[in-house]
C-alpha cells in the first residue's frame, strides 16, 4: 500500500543526548494518529524530522514526492510586532517549494476566507496578527495549516491557548477532514483524541503503535506514557496486545 | 531662487541620489525594521570602515573596500547566528568594533594626508558624482529584481521562518542575498549620509510609515514617499542654512518621524472621542 511518511529504525538527539532511537513510523492516506507520551519524550523532535527542521542522526526518512503537509508547530517563533494581517499568515501556507515567485491570486483569497471562517476568525481576517489573543493566534495558525488541502496534516499540541469550546469544535472539524487527509496529531491529553483517533502513537524515545480502543490507564503507566485518561474519561478499558517493537 | 537652486549640478545630482536613495532605502530598511537586524545593519556599516581603511592602504577606491568589508561581515553574522551558543549581539558589537579599529589602523598606516575621512563618517550628498549615481542605480535594479518577483516569499521568511523552511523553499540562499544587499546599501549610501548616520536612513522613514499601515508593501511605499520629503527638507536646509547635509537629512528624518505620530495620535484620539459619542 502506497505509504505518504515513513521513518525506519531513526535516532536523535541533542548535543550527544538521545532524544528517540530507532523510531519506525508509517503514516498512510486515510490513517489519523493520535501522538502521545511524556514532556521530553521526543515527540516535536519527530515532527520536526519529518518536516525537514532537523536531519536525524541515522535511519532514513521517506516522504512521498510532491507531498503536501499542512503543519502546526508546537511554539511559534515570530515577532509580535511584525506588519502582517490575519489573512496573509493563512495566505503563507499555501508557499511551496515551486512557487516561490507566485502572486496571490483571486481563489487563494477566497480559499483563505473559506478557512478563516472554519476557525471563526473571519472578522479579524484585516487584523494585525500581533492583535489577536494567544487563543485566536493559534486558530489562524490551524487555518494556516489547513489552506493548501494538504494530503498530510500534522498538528502539534493544537489545544494550547485555545478555550473549551473552540477545542471541541476544533475536533469536529478533525473529523470531518479526516475523511480525504491523513491527520498526526499530538496531544499530552489523550482522553480528548481517543475518541476520533484510529491509531495511538506512543512516544517515549521509542514509539510504539497500539489501536485506539484498546488503550488503557494501566498499559499507558507500565509503557511510560503518564497521561490523564481519567479527566476526560469515556474510554472503554480493553486488553492491549504485546508491543511488537 | 528654486531655479538658481535647481541649476547647479551638484544640487541636480543630490536630489537624484534621493530619489535613488529612498527607494532603496524603502525598500531595504523595511526589510531590516521588519526582521529587527537594526543592530546587525549598523555593525555592518561601521565593520566597512575597516575595509575603507584597507582600501586607502593599497589604494583601491576606499568603497571598494567597504562594501567588500560590509558585505563579509554581514554574511558573517547571519552565519554565526544560525549557531544557537553564540550570542549574536556581542558577536555584532566585536565586529562593529573592529573594523572601526582596522580601518583607523590602516588610516594612520597610510602615508599622507586622508582628507575626506570626515566626509566617510557623517557623509555628503552635495559631492555625489555621475560614477555614484551610477552604482546606486544599480543597486537600485538589484533590489527590484529580488523584491517584485519574490515579495511574499521574503514576508513569508521574514515573519516565520521556521515556518517558511518546512516548505523546503531556498530560505537560507534569500537570507544570504538579503544581508548582502543590506550590506550594499549601507555602503553605498556613506557617500550621502555616512558612516554614523546612514542607519537612520534605513529605519526612520520605515518607523513612521509602520505607524499607518500593517501591510509590507504599503510600508514600504510611504517609507519612499518619507524618505523623499525628509531628503528633500534635508537638502534645502543645508543649502540655505549652509550646515553638513548629512545632519540636516536625519533632521529633518527625525521631524518628519515626530510630525507623523503626532498625527497619529490625533487620529488614535478622534477615532476613541467618536466611540464615545456613539456609545460603542
Amino acid at each position: 500500500m502506497n505509504r505518504l511518511i515513513e521513518l525506519k529504525n531513526v535516532s536523535f538527539g541533542y548535543s550527544g543526548t538521545t532524544v528517540i532511537e530507532g523510531v519506525n513510523l508509517v503514516i498512510r492516506p486515510g490513517d489519523f494518529i493520535g501522538m502521545i507520551g511524556p514532556n521530553g519524550g521526543g515527540k516535536s523532535t519527530i515532527i520536526k524530522i519529518i518536516m525537514g527542521l532537523l536531519e536525524p542522526w541515522n535511519g532514513e526518512v521517506y516522504l512521498q514526492s510532491m507531498i503536501n503537509i499542512g503543519y502546526l508547530p508546537q511554539y511559534h517563533e515570530f515577532d509580535g510586532q511584525f506588519p502582517i494581517s490575519v489573512e496573509e499568515v493563512v495566505l503563507s501556507g499555501l508557499l511551496k517549494k515551486g512557487n516561490i515567485a507566485a502572486r496571490v491570486k483571486k481563489e487563494e483569497r477566497k480559499k483563505a476566507s473559506k478557512v478563516l471562517e472554519q476557525v471563526g476568525m473571519l472578522p479579524l481576517a484585516h487584523r494585525s496578527i500581533g492583535d489577536l489573543s494567544g487563543g485566536q493566534m493559534q486558530r489562524v495558525f490551524i487555518g494556516r495549516a489547513l489552506i493548501s488541502d494538504p494530503d498530510l496534516l500534522i498538528l502539534d499540541e493544537p489545544q494550547t491557548y485555545v478555550d473549551n469550546r473552540f477545542e471541541q469544535e476544533l475536533y469536529q472539524l478533525l473529523e470531518a477532514i479526516s475523511q480525504k487527509t491523513a491527520i498526526l496529531l499530538v496531544s499530552h491529553d489523550v482522553g480528548q483524541i481517543v475518541s476520533s483517533v484510529k491509531t495511538i502513537a506512543c512516544v517515549n524515545k521509542q514509539l510504539h503503535f497500539h489501536p485506539s480502543n484498546q488503550i488503557t490507564e494501566e498499559i499507558l503507566e507500565s509503557y511510560n506514557c503518564p497521561i490523564d485518561l481519567i479527566t476526560h474519561g469515556h474510554v472503554p478499558h480493553r486488553v492491549l496486545p504485546t508491543h511488537h517493537s | 531662487m528654486i531655479s538658481d537652486f535647481l541649476s547647479y549640478s551638484f544640487i541636480q545630482n543630490a536630489l537624484l541620489a534621493s530619489i535613488l536613495g529612498s527607494i532603496t532605502a524603502g525598500i531595504i530598511g523595511t526589510y531590516v525594521v521588519a526582521r529587527r537586524m537594526v543592530f546587525i545593519t549598523g555593525g555592518i556599516t561601521h565593520a566597512s570602515f575597516g575595509g575603507l581603511g584597507i582600501g586607502y592602504f593599497i589604494g583601491i577606491n576606499p568603497l571598494i573596500g567597504a562594501a567588500i568589508f560590509g558585505v563579509l561581515s554581514g554574511l558573517g553574522v547571519e552565519f554565526v547566528s544560525k549557531y544557537q551558543k553564540i550570542r549574536e549581539d556581542s558577536v555584532i558589537a566585536m565586529i562593529w568594533s573592529f573594523g572601526m579599529a582596522l580601518g583607523i589602523i590602516f588610516i594612520y598606516l597610510t602615508p599622507g594626508y586622508a582628507p575626506n575621512l570626515l566626509s566617510y563618517l557623517f557623509g555628503n550628498i552635495l559631492s555625489v558624482s555621475f560614477g555614484d549615481l551610477l552604482t546606486m542605480a544599480g543597486l537600485l535594479l538589484v533590489v527590484l529584481a529580488l523584491f517584485i518577483p519574490f515579495f511574499r516569499l521574503i514576508q513569508y521568511i521574514t515573519f516565520d521562518e521556521v515556518f517558511a523552511r518546512t516548505s523546503r523553499a531556498p530560505v537560507s540562499l534569500f537570507k544570504y542575498l538579503l544581508v548582502g544587499l543590506v550590506a550594499l546599501t549601507a555602503v553605498i549610501y556613506i557617500r550621502v549620509a555616512g558612516i554614523i548616520l546612514v542607519l537612520s536612513l534605513l529605519t526612520i522613514p520605515q518607523n513612521a510609515a509602520m505607524l499607518f499601515s500593517n501591510n509590507l508593501k504599503k510600508i514600504m511605499w510611504l517609507s519612499i514617499l518619507f524618505g523623499f520629503l525628509g531628503s528633500l527638507a534635508g537638502l534645502i536646509f543645508s543649502y540655505s542654512l549652509n550646515i553638513p547635509s548629512g545632519a540636516s537629512i536625519i533632521f529633518s528624518l527625525v521631524i518628519l518621524y515626530l510630525l507623523a505620530s503626532a498625527v497619529k495620535s490625533i487620529k488614535l484620539t478622534g477615532s476613541r472621542r467618536k466611540n464615545l459619542l456613539t456609545g460603542s
